[in-house]
Protein backbone atom coordinates (compact mmCIF):
# COMPACT_ATOMS: atom_id res chain seq x y z
CA UNK A 1 0.00 0.00 0.00
CA UNK A 2 2.92 2.57 0.62
CA UNK A 3 4.57 1.87 -2.31
CA UNK A 4 1.58 2.32 -4.21
CA UNK A 5 1.38 5.88 -2.17
CA UNK A 6 4.88 6.86 -3.15
CA UNK A 7 4.28 5.54 -6.17
CA UNK A 8 1.31 8.09 -7.04
CA UNK A 9 2.95 10.80 -4.47
CA UNK A 10 6.32 10.70 -6.85
CA UNK A 11 3.67 11.30 -10.36
CA UNK A 12 1.37 13.95 -8.88
CA UNK A 13 4.47 16.05 -7.23
CA UNK A 14 7.72 15.50 -8.59
CA UNK A 15 7.55 13.78 -11.70
CA UNK A 16 6.22 17.33 -13.73
CA UNK A 17 8.08 18.93 -11.02
CA UNK A 18 4.55 19.98 -9.75
CA UNK A 19 5.75 20.63 -6.09
CA UNK A 20 6.93 23.29 -7.82
CA UNK A 21 3.45 24.39 -7.90
CA UNK A 22 3.04 23.67 -4.30
CA UNK A 23 5.61 26.04 -3.31
CA UNK A 24 4.51 28.78 -4.75
CA UNK A 25 0.87 28.05 -3.69
CA UNK A 26 2.84 27.93 0.06
CA UNK A 27 4.18 31.52 -0.47
CA UNK A 28 0.62 32.93 -1.46
CA UNK A 29 -0.92 31.28 1.09
CA UNK A 30 1.05 32.28 3.39
CA UNK A 31 1.37 36.19 2.10
CA UNK A 32 -2.36 36.60 2.30
CA UNK A 33 -2.05 35.16 5.89
CA UNK A 34 0.63 37.39 7.27
CA UNK A 35 -0.65 40.42 5.17
CA UNK A 36 -4.19 39.72 6.21
CA UNK A 37 -3.15 40.03 9.77
CA UNK A 38 -1.32 42.86 9.68
CA UNK A 39 -4.17 44.55 7.81
CA UNK A 40 -6.23 42.97 10.62
CA UNK A 41 -4.52 44.29 13.49
CA UNK A 42 -4.25 47.85 11.92
CA UNK A 43 -7.94 48.17 11.49
CA UNK A 44 -8.74 46.57 14.30
CA UNK A 45 -7.27 48.64 16.62
CA UNK A 46 -8.39 51.48 15.13
CA UNK A 47 -11.79 50.17 15.15
CA UNK A 48 -11.29 48.98 19.46
CA UNK A 49 -9.98 52.40 20.25
CA UNK A 50 -13.14 54.08 18.47
CA UNK A 51 -15.50 51.10 20.51
CA UNK A 52 -14.00 51.74 23.69
CA UNK A 53 -13.90 55.72 23.67
CA UNK A 54 -16.10 56.85 26.16
CA UNK A 55 -18.52 58.48 23.22
CA UNK A 56 -18.23 62.26 22.68
CA UNK A 57 -19.89 64.45 20.39
CA UNK A 58 -20.82 63.98 16.67
CA UNK A 59 -18.26 62.58 15.15
CA UNK A 60 -17.24 60.05 17.97
CA UNK A 61 -20.82 58.80 17.46
CA UNK A 62 -20.56 58.73 13.46
CA UNK A 63 -17.30 56.91 13.92
CA UNK A 64 -18.65 54.31 16.31
CA UNK A 65 -21.70 53.44 14.16
CA UNK A 66 -19.35 53.51 11.29
CA UNK A 67 -17.29 50.48 13.11
CA UNK A 68 -20.57 48.84 14.02
CA UNK A 69 -21.78 48.66 10.80
CA UNK A 70 -18.48 47.29 9.94
CA UNK A 71 -18.04 44.66 12.23
CA UNK A 72 -21.80 43.62 11.37
CA UNK A 73 -21.47 42.89 8.08
CA UNK A 74 -18.05 41.84 7.33
CA UNK A 75 -18.71 38.95 10.54
CA UNK A 76 -22.47 38.70 9.04
CA UNK A 77 -21.48 37.42 5.58
CA UNK A 78 -19.15 34.45 4.60
CA UNK A 79 -15.42 35.31 3.20
CA UNK A 80 -15.98 33.44 0.17
CA UNK A 81 -18.74 35.89 -0.68
CA UNK A 82 -16.70 38.89 0.21
CA UNK A 83 -14.02 37.51 -2.15
CA UNK A 84 -16.45 37.50 -5.31
CA UNK A 85 -17.97 40.30 -4.46
CA UNK A 86 -15.16 42.75 -4.46
CA UNK A 87 -13.00 41.09 -6.82
CA UNK A 88 -15.42 40.59 -9.38
CA UNK A 89 -18.10 42.93 -8.64
CA UNK A 90 -16.71 45.86 -8.06
CA UNK A 91 -12.92 45.65 -9.13
CA UNK A 92 -14.03 43.95 -11.70
CA UNK A 93 -12.91 46.66 -14.23
CA UNK A 94 -9.77 48.03 -12.40
CA UNK A 95 -7.41 44.64 -13.43
CA UNK A 96 -6.46 44.28 -9.88
CA UNK A 97 -4.08 41.65 -8.89
CA UNK A 98 -5.87 38.96 -7.66
CA UNK A 99 -3.08 37.69 -4.96
CA UNK A 100 -3.59 41.83 -3.76
CA UNK A 101 -7.23 41.60 -3.58
CA UNK A 102 -6.92 38.31 -1.65
CA UNK A 103 -4.68 40.27 1.01
CA UNK A 104 -6.81 43.31 1.29
CA UNK A 105 -10.46 41.15 1.54
CA UNK A 106 -8.96 38.86 4.39
CA UNK A 107 -7.24 41.78 6.04
CA UNK A 108 -10.58 43.27 6.46
CA UNK A 109 -12.21 40.41 7.09
CA UNK A 110 -9.87 39.60 9.60
CA UNK A 111 -9.96 43.23 11.34
CA UNK A 112 -13.83 42.90 12.06
CA UNK A 113 -12.66 40.25 14.28
CA UNK A 114 -9.21 41.47 15.67
CA UNK A 115 -11.51 44.49 16.73
CA UNK A 116 -13.25 42.18 18.66
CA UNK A 117 -10.50 40.40 20.37
CA UNK A 118 -8.68 43.84 21.10
CA UNK A 119 -11.50 45.26 22.75
CA UNK A 120 -12.24 42.50 24.91
CA UNK A 121 -8.13 42.42 26.07
CA UNK A 122 -8.68 46.49 26.66
CA UNK A 123 -12.31 45.79 28.53
CA UNK A 124 -10.11 43.00 30.69
CA UNK A 125 -7.78 45.45 32.04
CA UNK A 126 -8.98 46.64 35.42
CA UNK A 127 -10.58 50.36 35.63
CA UNK A 128 -8.69 51.73 38.07
CA UNK A 129 -5.91 51.55 35.84
CA UNK A 130 -7.52 54.00 33.53
CA UNK A 131 -8.73 55.99 37.10
CA UNK A 132 -5.24 56.11 37.86
CA UNK A 133 -3.92 57.80 34.82
CA UNK A 134 -6.52 59.77 34.10
CA UNK A 135 -6.46 61.17 38.16
CA UNK A 136 -2.51 62.37 37.39
CA UNK A 137 -3.70 64.80 35.42
CA UNK A 138 -3.05 62.13 31.82
CA UNK A 139 -5.35 62.55 28.55
CA UNK A 140 -7.25 59.84 27.73
CA UNK A 141 -4.99 59.41 25.02
CA UNK A 142 -1.86 58.72 26.68
CA UNK A 143 -3.41 56.81 29.64
CA UNK A 144 -4.43 54.58 26.71
CA UNK A 145 -1.29 54.10 24.99
CA UNK A 146 1.10 54.23 28.29
CA UNK A 147 -0.98 52.48 30.74
CA UNK A 148 -3.86 50.65 29.23
CA UNK A 149 -2.39 49.04 25.78
CA UNK A 150 0.45 47.95 27.19
CA UNK A 151 -1.21 45.71 30.09
CA UNK A 152 -4.65 44.74 27.35
CA UNK A 153 -1.49 43.22 24.99
CA UNK A 154 -1.11 40.57 26.98
CA UNK A 155 -4.72 39.43 27.53
CA UNK A 156 -4.76 39.94 23.17
CA UNK A 157 -1.51 38.36 22.15
CA UNK A 158 -2.49 34.67 22.45
CA UNK A 159 -6.33 35.44 20.86
CA UNK A 160 -4.66 36.74 18.28
CA UNK A 161 -2.40 34.04 17.41
CA UNK A 162 -5.43 31.57 17.43
CA UNK A 163 -6.42 34.16 14.84
CA UNK A 164 -3.62 33.47 12.68
CA UNK A 165 -4.48 29.51 12.65
CA UNK A 166 -7.83 30.48 11.55
CA UNK A 167 -6.62 32.79 8.66
CA UNK A 168 -4.19 30.28 7.66
CA UNK A 169 -7.12 27.57 6.94
CA UNK A 170 -9.33 30.46 5.59
CA UNK A 171 -6.90 31.64 2.53
CA UNK A 172 -7.57 28.05 1.36
CA UNK A 173 -10.86 29.85 -0.59
CA UNK A 174 -9.01 32.52 -2.36
CA UNK A 175 -8.58 30.21 -5.48
CA UNK A 176 -12.48 31.46 -5.90
CA UNK A 177 -11.09 34.45 -7.66
CA UNK A 178 -8.09 32.65 -9.53
CA UNK A 179 -5.00 33.02 -6.39
CA UNK A 180 -2.48 30.60 -6.86
CA UNK A 181 -2.80 29.45 -3.25
CA UNK A 182 -2.05 25.91 -1.70
CA UNK A 183 -5.43 24.80 -2.18
CA UNK A 184 -5.79 25.79 -5.73
CA UNK A 185 -2.03 24.52 -6.53
CA UNK A 186 -3.17 20.94 -5.60
CA UNK A 187 -6.38 21.28 -7.45
CA UNK A 188 -4.61 22.31 -10.55
CA UNK A 189 -1.78 19.35 -10.06
CA UNK A 190 -5.35 17.19 -9.30
CA UNK A 191 -6.70 17.88 -12.60
CA UNK A 192 -3.86 16.60 -14.67
CA UNK A 193 -4.18 12.68 -12.49
CA UNK A 194 -6.23 10.07 -11.96
CA UNK A 195 -5.12 10.31 -8.68
CA UNK A 196 -7.65 12.62 -5.66
CA UNK A 197 -6.81 11.05 -2.12
CA UNK A 198 -2.71 11.41 -2.42
CA UNK A 199 -2.47 14.96 -3.48
CA UNK A 200 -5.17 15.87 -1.02
CA UNK A 201 -3.61 14.33 1.89
CA UNK A 202 -0.98 16.01 0.83
CA UNK A 203 -2.53 19.20 1.28
CA UNK A 204 -4.31 18.60 4.08
CA UNK A 205 -0.87 17.79 6.02
CA UNK A 206 1.05 20.52 4.77
CA UNK A 207 -1.66 22.93 6.49
CA UNK A 208 -1.81 20.66 9.72
CA UNK A 209 2.04 21.23 9.67
CA UNK A 210 1.56 24.76 9.51
CA UNK A 211 -0.74 25.02 12.41
CA UNK A 212 1.20 23.07 14.32
CA UNK A 213 4.43 25.00 14.36
CA UNK A 214 2.50 28.01 14.78
CA UNK A 215 0.52 26.33 17.57
CA UNK A 216 3.77 25.29 19.35
CA UNK A 217 5.85 29.09 18.67
CA UNK A 218 2.25 30.17 20.22
CA UNK A 219 2.68 28.08 23.56
CA UNK A 220 5.78 28.44 24.14
CA UNK A 221 5.42 32.45 23.68
CA UNK A 222 2.63 32.38 25.94
CA UNK A 223 4.41 30.38 28.82
CA UNK A 224 7.26 33.26 28.29
CA UNK A 225 4.46 36.01 29.14
CA UNK A 226 3.14 33.94 31.83
CA UNK A 227 7.03 33.69 33.68
CA UNK A 228 7.33 37.90 32.79
CA UNK A 229 4.05 38.28 34.81
CA UNK A 230 5.90 36.52 37.93
CA UNK A 231 8.74 38.72 37.88
CA UNK B 1 -9.24 76.29 48.14
CA UNK B 2 -12.16 73.85 47.05
CA UNK B 3 -16.07 74.91 47.31
CA UNK B 4 -19.12 72.54 46.69
CA UNK B 5 -22.47 73.88 45.82
CA UNK B 6 -25.73 71.81 45.56
CA UNK B 7 -24.07 68.89 44.87
CA UNK B 8 -25.80 66.51 43.16
CA UNK B 9 -24.87 62.78 41.85
CA UNK B 10 -27.50 60.01 40.28
CA UNK B 11 -26.38 56.40 39.15
CA UNK B 12 -29.67 56.05 37.08
CA UNK B 13 -32.37 56.41 39.60
CA UNK B 14 -30.07 55.99 42.44
CA UNK B 15 -29.77 59.46 44.01
CA UNK B 16 -26.48 59.13 45.48
CA UNK B 17 -25.67 62.61 46.61
CA UNK B 18 -28.53 65.05 47.87
CA UNK B 19 -27.00 68.43 47.98
CA UNK B 20 -23.44 68.64 49.14
CA UNK B 21 -22.48 72.43 50.51
CA UNK B 22 -18.94 72.05 51.78
CA UNK B 23 -15.53 74.73 51.36
CA UNK B 24 -12.61 73.38 52.50
CA UNK B 25 -9.64 75.54 53.21
CA UNK B 26 -5.92 75.48 52.48
CA UNK B 27 -3.97 73.32 54.75
CA UNK B 28 -7.08 71.57 56.08
CA UNK B 29 -7.43 68.05 56.86
CA UNK B 30 -10.93 67.08 56.12
CA UNK B 31 -11.73 63.58 57.28
CA UNK B 32 -14.64 61.94 56.01
CA UNK B 33 -16.84 58.91 58.02
CA UNK B 34 -20.17 57.49 57.35
CA UNK B 35 -21.81 54.22 56.40
CA UNK B 36 -21.29 52.41 53.58
CA UNK B 37 -23.56 53.27 50.48
CA UNK B 38 -23.65 57.13 52.27
CA UNK B 39 -21.42 58.39 49.45
CA UNK B 40 -18.39 59.28 50.86
CA UNK B 41 -16.64 57.70 48.02
CA UNK B 42 -18.90 59.36 45.14
CA UNK B 43 -18.38 62.40 46.87
CA UNK B 44 -14.29 62.29 46.74
CA UNK B 45 -14.06 61.14 43.18
CA UNK B 46 -16.78 64.07 42.36
CA UNK B 47 -13.72 66.32 43.58
CA UNK B 48 -11.18 65.97 40.75
CA UNK B 49 -14.41 64.42 38.27
CA UNK B 50 -13.47 60.61 38.11
CA UNK B 51 -17.51 60.88 38.48
CA UNK B 52 -19.48 63.66 36.56
CA UNK B 53 -22.04 65.40 39.16
CA UNK B 54 -25.52 65.48 37.51
CA UNK B 55 -26.00 68.89 38.67
CA UNK B 56 -24.07 71.62 40.98
CA UNK B 57 -20.91 73.38 41.11
CA UNK B 58 -17.43 72.68 42.35
CA UNK B 59 -14.40 75.45 42.03
CA UNK B 60 -11.12 74.68 43.20
CA UNK B 61 -8.44 77.70 43.40
CA UNK B 62 -10.89 79.92 42.14
CA UNK B 63 -11.44 77.97 38.55
CA UNK B 64 -15.19 76.21 38.30
CA UNK B 65 -14.16 72.75 37.38
CA UNK B 66 -17.89 71.74 36.52
CA UNK B 67 -17.73 74.07 33.83
CA UNK B 68 -17.87 72.40 29.82
CA UNK B 69 -14.69 74.67 28.96
CA UNK B 70 -12.96 73.68 32.00
CA UNK B 71 -9.76 71.38 31.15
CA UNK B 72 -9.80 68.88 33.89
CA UNK B 73 -6.73 67.79 33.28
CA UNK B 74 -4.58 70.46 34.21
CA UNK B 75 -6.81 70.89 37.73
CA UNK B 76 -6.08 66.86 38.09
CA UNK B 77 -2.56 67.58 37.75
CA UNK B 78 -2.53 69.56 40.84
CA UNK B 79 -5.28 67.15 42.90
CA UNK B 80 -3.09 63.65 44.04
CA UNK B 81 -5.70 60.92 44.34
CA UNK B 82 -4.74 57.60 45.95
CA UNK B 83 -7.10 55.00 45.41
CA UNK B 84 -8.31 51.78 47.98
CA UNK B 85 -6.48 49.31 45.38
CA UNK B 86 -3.40 50.95 44.91
CA UNK B 87 -3.66 51.16 41.31
CA UNK B 88 -0.15 51.25 40.34
CA UNK B 89 0.63 50.44 37.09
CA UNK B 90 1.81 46.34 36.91
CA UNK B 91 3.66 46.60 33.51
CA UNK B 92 5.92 49.54 34.95
CA UNK B 93 8.99 49.42 37.41
CA UNK B 94 8.40 51.50 40.78
CA UNK B 95 10.51 54.07 39.40
CA UNK B 96 8.65 54.40 35.95
CA UNK B 97 5.25 54.60 38.07
CA UNK B 98 6.08 57.40 39.74
CA UNK B 99 8.19 59.37 36.87
CA UNK B 100 5.37 58.40 34.03
CA UNK B 101 2.91 61.63 34.62
CA UNK B 102 5.54 64.12 35.68
CA UNK B 103 7.13 63.06 32.49
CA UNK B 104 4.28 62.41 30.08
CA UNK B 105 3.14 66.23 31.10
CA UNK B 106 6.56 67.93 30.60
CA UNK B 107 6.45 68.74 34.25
CA UNK B 108 9.67 67.57 34.63
CA UNK B 109 12.63 66.65 32.25
CA UNK B 110 13.14 62.91 32.71
CA UNK B 111 16.13 63.29 34.19
CA UNK B 112 14.51 65.88 37.06
CA UNK B 113 12.00 63.18 37.42
CA UNK B 114 14.15 60.48 38.08
CA UNK B 115 16.15 62.52 40.77
CA UNK B 116 12.81 63.21 42.28
CA UNK B 117 11.50 59.40 42.11
CA UNK B 118 14.63 58.60 43.71
CA UNK B 119 14.40 61.47 46.45
CA UNK B 120 10.55 60.25 47.22
CA UNK B 121 11.21 56.28 47.63
CA UNK B 122 14.04 57.18 49.72
CA UNK B 123 11.71 59.10 52.29
CA UNK B 124 9.79 56.50 52.05
CA UNK B 125 12.65 53.76 52.90
CA UNK B 126 11.76 52.45 49.68
CA UNK B 127 15.24 53.25 47.09
CA UNK B 128 15.91 49.28 46.68
CA UNK B 129 12.48 49.07 45.79
CA UNK B 130 13.14 51.60 42.25
CA UNK B 131 13.18 48.75 39.72
CA UNK B 132 11.34 46.39 41.16
CA UNK B 133 7.42 46.06 40.19
CA UNK B 134 4.35 46.38 42.03
CA UNK B 135 4.08 42.60 41.86
CA UNK B 136 6.69 42.44 43.87
CA UNK B 137 6.17 44.70 47.21
CA UNK B 138 3.64 44.14 50.08
CA UNK B 139 0.41 46.04 50.33
CA UNK B 140 1.93 48.53 52.46
CA UNK B 141 4.72 49.35 50.41
CA UNK B 142 2.72 49.69 47.47
CA UNK B 143 0.10 52.20 49.19
CA UNK B 144 3.23 54.15 50.11
CA UNK B 145 4.62 54.22 46.05
CA UNK B 146 0.78 54.84 45.58
CA UNK B 147 0.87 58.09 47.67
CA UNK B 148 4.56 58.85 46.36
CA UNK B 149 3.39 58.75 42.52
CA UNK B 150 0.84 61.39 43.46
CA UNK B 151 3.05 63.71 45.25
CA UNK B 152 5.27 63.26 42.35
CA UNK B 153 3.14 65.99 40.66
CA UNK B 154 3.29 68.51 43.50
CA UNK B 155 -0.54 68.60 44.10
CA UNK B 156 -1.74 71.13 46.34
CA UNK B 157 -4.11 68.76 47.50
CA UNK B 158 -4.17 65.29 47.86
CA UNK B 159 -7.62 63.15 48.23
CA UNK B 160 -7.57 59.15 49.93
CA UNK B 161 -10.30 56.93 49.20
CA UNK B 162 -10.04 54.55 51.78
CA UNK B 163 -6.38 54.01 51.50
CA UNK B 164 -5.93 51.46 54.45
CA UNK B 165 -9.47 49.60 53.47
CA UNK B 166 -7.35 47.00 51.15
CA UNK B 167 -4.61 46.37 53.67
CA UNK B 168 -3.75 43.88 56.38
CA UNK B 169 -4.17 44.94 59.40
CA UNK B 170 -0.10 44.59 60.29
CA UNK B 171 0.64 47.20 57.49
CA UNK B 172 -1.86 50.14 58.11
CA UNK B 173 0.19 51.42 60.34
CA UNK B 174 3.21 52.67 58.00
CA UNK B 175 0.74 53.58 55.38
CA UNK B 176 -1.24 56.18 58.01
CA UNK B 177 1.95 57.22 59.08
CA UNK B 178 2.77 58.35 55.94
CA UNK B 179 -0.22 60.12 55.80
CA UNK B 180 0.58 61.85 59.11
CA UNK B 181 3.63 63.32 57.48
CA UNK B 182 2.36 64.68 55.16
CA UNK B 183 -0.41 66.15 56.82
CA UNK B 184 2.78 67.77 59.38
CA UNK B 185 4.26 69.27 56.06
CA UNK B 186 1.11 71.20 55.75
CA UNK B 187 -0.79 69.69 52.55
CA UNK B 188 -4.26 69.97 52.31
CA UNK B 189 -5.90 66.12 52.57
CA UNK B 190 -9.48 65.31 52.13
CA UNK B 191 -9.50 61.55 53.31
CA UNK B 192 -12.48 59.01 53.16
CA UNK B 193 -11.38 56.60 55.58
CA UNK B 194 -12.56 53.76 58.63
CA UNK B 195 -9.77 54.66 60.72
CA UNK B 196 -11.20 56.35 63.93
CA UNK B 197 -8.07 57.61 65.32
CA UNK B 198 -6.66 58.89 62.16
CA UNK B 199 -9.74 60.83 62.25
CA UNK B 200 -9.05 62.14 65.73
CA UNK B 201 -5.55 62.48 65.68
CA UNK B 202 -4.80 64.08 62.32
CA UNK B 203 -8.13 66.01 61.18
CA UNK B 204 -8.72 69.03 61.52
CA UNK B 205 -12.43 68.57 60.87
CA UNK B 206 -14.87 65.69 60.74
CA UNK B 207 -17.97 65.14 58.06
CA UNK B 208 -20.35 62.66 58.55
CA UNK B 209 -22.07 61.86 55.81
CA UNK B 210 -25.51 59.43 55.68
CA UNK B 211 -27.70 58.87 52.75
CA UNK B 212 -25.62 61.68 50.21
CA UNK B 213 -25.75 64.68 52.47
CA UNK B 214 -23.03 65.55 55.47
CA UNK B 215 -25.44 65.29 58.42
CA UNK B 216 -23.08 66.49 60.79
CA UNK B 217 -19.63 68.35 60.78
CA UNK B 218 -17.47 68.96 63.59
CA UNK B 219 -13.74 69.37 65.02
CA UNK B 220 -12.71 65.69 66.03
CA UNK B 221 -12.38 66.48 69.90
CA UNK B 222 -16.00 67.28 69.99
CA UNK B 223 -17.47 64.82 67.12
CA UNK B 224 -16.05 61.92 69.12
CA UNK B 225 -16.57 62.81 72.44
CA UNK B 226 -19.95 65.09 72.15
CA UNK B 227 -21.98 64.48 68.82
CA UNK B 228 -25.58 65.67 68.10
CA UNK B 229 -26.96 64.35 65.22
CA UNK B 230 -28.74 60.87 66.27
CA UNK B 231 -27.34 58.91 63.14
CA UNK B 232 -23.95 60.03 64.05
CA UNK B 233 -24.15 58.61 67.95
CA UNK B 234 -25.79 55.57 66.39
CA UNK B 235 -22.90 55.46 63.92
CA UNK B 236 -20.09 55.71 66.34
CA UNK B 237 -21.51 53.30 68.63
CA UNK B 238 -21.21 50.87 66.19
CA UNK B 239 -17.74 51.99 65.47
CA UNK B 240 -15.65 52.84 67.92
Amino acid sequence: MFDNFFHKFYVAFIKNNDYKLLITGLQNTMIIAVGALIIGIFLGTIIAVIKVTPKKGIIGKFLDLLATVYITVIRGTPVVVQLLLIYFGILAKYRIDPLLTAVCVFGINSGAYVAEIIRSGILAVDKGQTEAGRSLGLTYGTTMTKIVLPQAIKNILPTLGNEFILLVKETSVAGFITVLDLTRATRNIVAGMYDVFVPYTVLALIYLVIVMIFTYLLNKFERWLRKSDNR
Amino acid sequence: MITVSNLHKKFGTNHVLCGINETIEKGEKVVIVGPSGSGKSTFLRCLNLLEVPTSGTITFEGKNITAPNCNINEVRMKMGMVFQHFNLFPHLTIENNITLAPVQLKLHTPEQAKANAVRLLARIGLSDKATAYPSQLSGGQKQRVAIIRALAMNPTVMLFDEPTSALDPEMVGEVLDLMRELAEDGMTMVVVTHEMNFAREVATRVLFMDNGVIAEQAPPSEFFSNPKNPRTIEFLSKVL
